[in-house]
Parts: C-alpha cells; structure tokens; sequence
C-alpha cells in the first residue's frame, strides 16, 4: 500500500485521536502546573450613611475581582510549577502522618485514601475474577451441548449491564432492609448496618466488580478450552495424571497467555474504578482515584471547577496506568518482532 | 462423543459442576430479576425483608392493582407469539421487500413495526380484551400478583425520561456511525499495511486505550467551556460553546472508541484473505474501489460485532455524558443518577428502580439477539492480543 493511500485510509481515525485524546493530553500536562483564576484589586470604599448634622462615613478595603472593558471578570493564568500537585498530595499532612506513625491521619487525606483504595481494589479483585472466571469456564464445559447457550446468555448479563446500573442494582439488595441484608441478618442472627461503614462498602464494591468482569474472564477461558489438545490430555492420562494434576499441568499452561490477556485488561479496568462510588453512593466513605478527578471536575456551590487540582490528580492517576502498560507494550513489541 | 471410560467424571464431580453452575446462574442473574420484580410492586413491597412479599406484592394487590392468572396467561402469550414471529416471519419478509442494498435498512424499518406492534397490543389491546374476559372467567380473572406500573408511568412521563431515551439515542447512533465509517477505514489501512508506522499507530492507540477518561474530561472541559471564545475566528460571531453539545459529546465518545475500534476491526480484515483485494487491483480496481466491491460485502460480521461494543461504550458512559453535558440534555445513565439524589422517600426510590430496569431493558434484548456475535468479538480480542 502507498503511503498515501495508506494515509487516506487511517487519516480521519489518526485525526480524531490526535485532536480528542493526544492534545487533551498535552492540555491536562500544561494545566497541571498553571493556576487560572480571577485578578483581584483591593480599593478603599469609603461608604456613607445619612445622619443627623452631618453623615457618617466609614472606609473600608474592599476586594474585588478585576473586570475588564467588556465587563466581565478578568482571569489570569500563571504559572506554579508543582504547587497543585503539592496541593493534591498534601505532603505536609502526608510526612505528619507518617512521622505520627498514625494510618488514620494518613486515611484522613483524600489522595492518599484514594490510592489505598484503587490499589487494593485492583489487587483484591484480581485473583477471585481469574479463579471465578476459570471455575465457571470450566463448569459451563462440562455442561451438556443443549443448556450451553441459554448459560451463556444468563453470564452475559452481569457483563453487559451498564456499570452504575449494575452497581445500583447490588446497592438495592442491601440497602436499607434490602433482601440480602435480610438474609444475612437471619442468618447471623445479628443487626447489620452496611452502608455505615467502609469495609462493608468495599466489600460490596468488589463483590460487584468480580460478578461484572467475571463472566468476561470466563467467556475468553471457555473458548480457550475449546482449543485444548486431546492428544496431550489422553497421554497425561495415560501416564497416570490424575484430573487435577491434567487441570494444573496441561490445561492452565494451555491458557496461560489468555490468563495474562485477562489480567492485563482487568488491571488497566480496575485501575480506573470510578461507577462503583457512583453506584454504591460511598464518597463519604470510600473514594478512588478516578471519582476524586471526577470531582475537582464537578462544579462546586459557587459553580467552580477546579482544573488544575483535577489535571494535577490526572496526571498523578496515569503514573499508575504507565507502569501497568510496560510489560503489555514489552509484550506486544516481542510479538511484533517475531512477527518478521 | 466416545470419551474413553477414564476420562469419564465420577458422578459427584459431575454433581458438583452442575451445581456450581446453577448457583453462578443464579448469582448472574438475580440481581437484574430481583430489581424488574422490584420495580413492579409499591413502595412497601419493593423493599419488604420477606422475599415472598416481594414477589406477591399483598400491600400493591390491596391497592387495587394486580394481574390475574388471566392477564399473566395472555401477556405471555403475546410475548410468545411475538418472539417466534419474529424469529419465524419476520427474517424473509425483509428479504423479500427490502430493495437490494438496502437489507440492513428494511431490518431497522421491521425492528421499528415489531416494536410498535408489540406497544400496541400489549398496551392497547390487552387490557381491554382482560378488562371484557376478566368478569366472566370468575377466580380466574381474580388479581393473584400485586403489581403495578405506575412507577414506569412516573419515570418515563412525568420525570421525562423520555426526552433523556431520545438524547441516549442520538448519542449513541451518533457514535456508532460515525466510529464504523472512520475506524472500518482505518482497521483496513492498518490491516494491509504492515509497515513499522502502522505498528507505531497500533501501539500509540494501545496506550490511548488505558487512559482514564477522567483524564481526558480535565483536557475538554476549559476547552469546551470557553469554546465560544476561541472558535470566534473561525466561525464568527455564532460560534457555539461546546460545552452541552450532544454533538461534542459523540465526537469525545468516538475519539475516546477509536484505539478499541481500529484494533478490533484490524483483526477481522487481518482475517480476510489478502489475495481477494489483490485480485480486484490487479482488474485495475485502486485501492478504494477494491475495498468498495470486494471487501464491502464480507465484512459485515466484523462490523456488526465492533459496533454492538461501541454501542455498549455509548450507551453506559456515564462519566464524560455527565460532565460534558448539562441538564437539558442529559442522557438516560447520568439522568438516573440525578434521580437518586434527590430520592427521599421510597416511592422515589422505587421509581429510580424502574428507570434502571427501563435503561437496562434494551440491553437484554441486545444480548438476546446479538449474542453470538457479543461472544465473537470478546474472544476476538484475546486471541489476537
């Protein structure tokens, strides 16, 4: 193909990506380390008042922002190198707590509860969608050719369900006397209040997260399965493995590059957890790092938005997103190589 | 299949998986059922600790509203008789009306009549056939299930829904459409390239697709917000501000789609065999027409599957519909959380469970008719990394 045709081709898809993700990208960079907000003079106000002989007046100092010809608001934009990032890190309460030795003083910072949460999130949720997404895999194997598609029907659901509706639809069965919380109550024999607390939110969050990712993680492990060699398995058996020991040393070695295929988009997903705050309503309790950008974006009482503060907590996220890509592009690369 | 006798599953493995696979299935699907359930009944039941007040709904049933075995009876028969038309019917009368080239058309068109149809006897008919039948069949016609629809009635009339389902549809069309035309092309660039810059381009969207999409909101948002300012030199006086545009928010949507689409849609033209394009050129077709004629006609599975995923990416985008467009436009996700904001008592909540069921409907049918290929295209992408 010629180069220009080539370019003809991907031109209109380069485009998009290059005015809707590469240059809000190099914008996010830029506002992270600049602070745009109004000019503000401070004049002397004499007010006066009538009274008796003669009025009485005060003066005051006034501030007040600076309005330009038109009559509007004058705002400037300055730059503060690493000052916001500083603000969003709050490194004097940060080295305070860490001093005091005290985790909840350091769970008191937005950041840094944020982080503990995304981190764990990811981490938790990570070997219970691999182990649940192989075990139903593997289940939905062995079922009998004619209940195989009404399954898979039924597992794509979870998947498929838009995330905050997903999230809410688990928040109702506990919310309040929702039936499960019912059912845990009588089963424990014990008044429960779940959304009082963090752990019980996040322990609903991620029992969301691996009933949503799960059945992904299944479908692509199911078609794996498909591809298994018989011949091996009948050899191992004939060497007298018995089924776990084929499980473990034929077929998971057989899935092995899609078990990484798994993780890898599952990290990046998880990485980003945000609908699940939505869902649950947990910002009082539980926060990630994606929601805490969210709402320096979400205009305040006064109608603000805070867009260094949320670029600054942008560009802090994707630290995050960069050492989770190094071994996916390392990988990609060696395939590339091997390609030719 | 004749497996030898030793691979054969004892009986209580075989015991086991299968109830391990009764209880995933219902895991999977209790929540979505329980909620549809939910949203029938009045507040009392909806959120009642017994399980079987839930379903029976006594506390709806004794506010007069319910349905007898009769009604329950003929609502599944129309839903039945609906399904297997559909399924029986309907696929050769598109083939036979639709004028050539037009195929995927006539289905939008029979899509359109089934649902109206279904609207209109389900809505229009039933009840009055019931309401005539309903005296005369005795413990029959009597409400055994407390339910209701009014909650329905609430989201969708009185809190405008509606005007939020039409906004979902125009972003989401808007998205799918545009994100097919520009990634097809470019799938297919990338495809029968090969070159290092096409390796580059892959990868660069690689790294495009991990990022959070908060990130890229910080970017719009200044941007978006002061639109009016900066876009006066190249518009003139009516330059508009982006912000709350549905039209911004399908160009963000399709950006944010496209490193997703171009590499799935590589892999299906990688698929297709490269000699049938070479062929057409060597007739002296270039490489437009080649792909017109010849690549056009095959690759609509690849292309369906992509879609139904930017679909799905449209449909359940919560955070950039809801930053990026303002109240009067709101889509049906970000609308619903608006809903719950404000939920106070539990009627209201009741209600905010109805719009979910409403937002999660069309889903189920996407599922139910699409699921071959929603299935294709998630292996699709593990097998081609």
């Amino acid at each position: 193909m010629k180069p220009k045709v080539f370019a003809a081709f991907v031109g209109p898809s380069i485009f998009m990506m290059l005015l809707f993700i590469a240059f809000p990208l190099v914008s996010v960079f830029w506002n992270s380390f600049t602070v745009t907000q109004p000019i503000y003079e401070t004049v002397e106000v004499e007010s006066c008042t009538a009274g008796f002989l003669e009025q009485t007046c005060t003066t005051e100092m006034e501030t007040r922002p600076v309005l330009n010809e038109a009559g509007e608001i004058t705002r400037q934009t300055e730059f503060v190198g690493f000052q916001t990032y500083r603000n969003v890190l709050e490194m004097g309460r940060f080295w305070e707590a860490v001093q005091d030795r005290s985790w909840t003083a350091l769970q008191n910072i937005d950041f840094w509860k944020a982080l503990r949460f995304t981190l764990m999130f990811t981490l938790v949720t990570l070997p219970l969608v691999l182990g649940f997404g192989l075990a139903i895999a593997l289940v939905i194997n062995n079922a009998s050719q004619r209940i195989k598609g009404p399954v898979i029907f039924l597992s794509l659901l979870p998947f498929i369900i838009t995330p905050v509706i997903g999230a809410l639809s688990i928040n109702w069965l506990f919310r309040g006397d929702g039936i499960l919380t019912a059912l845990l109550e009588w089963w424990l024999e014990q008044d429960l209040a779940l959304f009082a607390q963090a752990w019980t939110i996040e322990l609903m969050m991620m029992f969301y997260r691996v009933w949503h990712v799960a059945p992904f993680a299944a479908i692509v492990f199911y078609a794996g399965l498909q591809t298994v060699n018989q011949d091996s398995l009948e050899s191992a058996l004939i060497d007298g493995a018995n089924r776990w020991q084929r499980l473990r040393l034929i077929i998971i070695p057989h899935l092995a590059p899609l078990l990484i295929f798994v993780a890898m988009i599952h990290l990046m997903d998880t990485y980003r957890v945000f609908e699940e705050v939505v869902g649950f309503r947990a910002e009082g309790y539980v926060i990630s790092l994606q929601w805490l950008t969210y709402d320096f974006l979400t205009p305040d009482q006064a109608g603000n938005r805070s867009i260094s503060r949320a670029s600054a907590s942008a560009m802090l996220t994707m630290i995050g997103i960069a050492i989770l890509l190094v071994p996916l592009l390392k990988r990609t690369w060696r395939d590339h190589k091997g390609s030719h | 299949m004749s497996t030898a006798k030793a691979l054969r599953q004892p009986a209580s493995l075989r015991i086991m998986s299968g109830t391990f696979l009764a209880l995933w299935c219902l895991i999977a699907a209790f929540p979505i059922a329980w909620i549809t359930v939910m949203s029938f009944k009045s507040p009392v039941d909806a959120f009642d600790a017994n399980p079987l007040n839930v379903i029976f709904g006594p506390a709806t049933r004794a506010d007069g509203s319910g349905w007898s075995i009769l009604e329950i009876v003929l609502g599944l028969a129309v839903i039945w008789v609906t399904a297997r038309m559909t399924v029986r019917r309907v696929p050769p009368l598109v083939a036979s009306y639709s004028p050539g080239g037009f195929v995927a058309l006539g289905w939008v068109v029979a899509a359109v009549l089934v649902a109206l149809g279904f609207v209109l006897v389900f809505f229009g008919v039933l009840p009055l056939v019931t309401d005539l039948l309903g005296p005369l069949v005795g413990p029959l016609g009597r409400d055994i299930i407390g339910a209701t629809t009014e909650h329905y009635q609430t989201v969708w009339i009185e809190r405008g829904f509606i005007d939020n389902f039409k906004n979902s549809l125009i972003v989401t069309t808007g998205v799918v459409t545009i994100s097919l035309t520009v990634g097809t092309l470019a799938g297919y660039g990338l495809a029968r390239s090969g070159s290092t810059l096409a390796f580059w381009i892959l990868i660069i969207a690689l790294i495009f697709r991990s990022l959070p999409h908060s990130v890229l909101v910080a970017g719009y948002l200044p941007v978006f917000i002061n639109s009016a300012e900066w876009l006066v030199p190249l518009l003139g006086e009516n330059a508009p501000t982006l912000y709350g545009k549905p039209a911004a928010v399908i160009a963000v949507l399709v950006a944010i789609n496209q490193p997703f689409t171009i590499w799935m849609l590589r892999s299906f033209f990688a698929n297709i065999p490269a000699d049938l394009d070479e062929a057409a050129r060597v007739d002296g077709c270039s490489h437009f027409k080649a792909f017109r004629l010849v690549i056009m006609p095959v690759m609509w599975p690849g292309v369906i599957t992509t879609g139904l995923f930017s679909f799905l990416l449209a449909y359940n985008d919560f955070l950039v519909t809801s930053l990026l467009l303002d109240a009067s436009n709101q889509t049906m996700v970000p609308a619903i959380a608006g809903m719950f904001n404000r939920e106070t008592t539990t009627t209201d909540q009741v209600v905010a469970v109805a719009a979910a069921v409403s937002i999660t409907a069309p889903l189920f049918l996407l599922v139910m008719v699409f699921q071959r290929q929603i299935v294709s295209g998630l292996t699709a992408g593990a097998v081609k990394g």
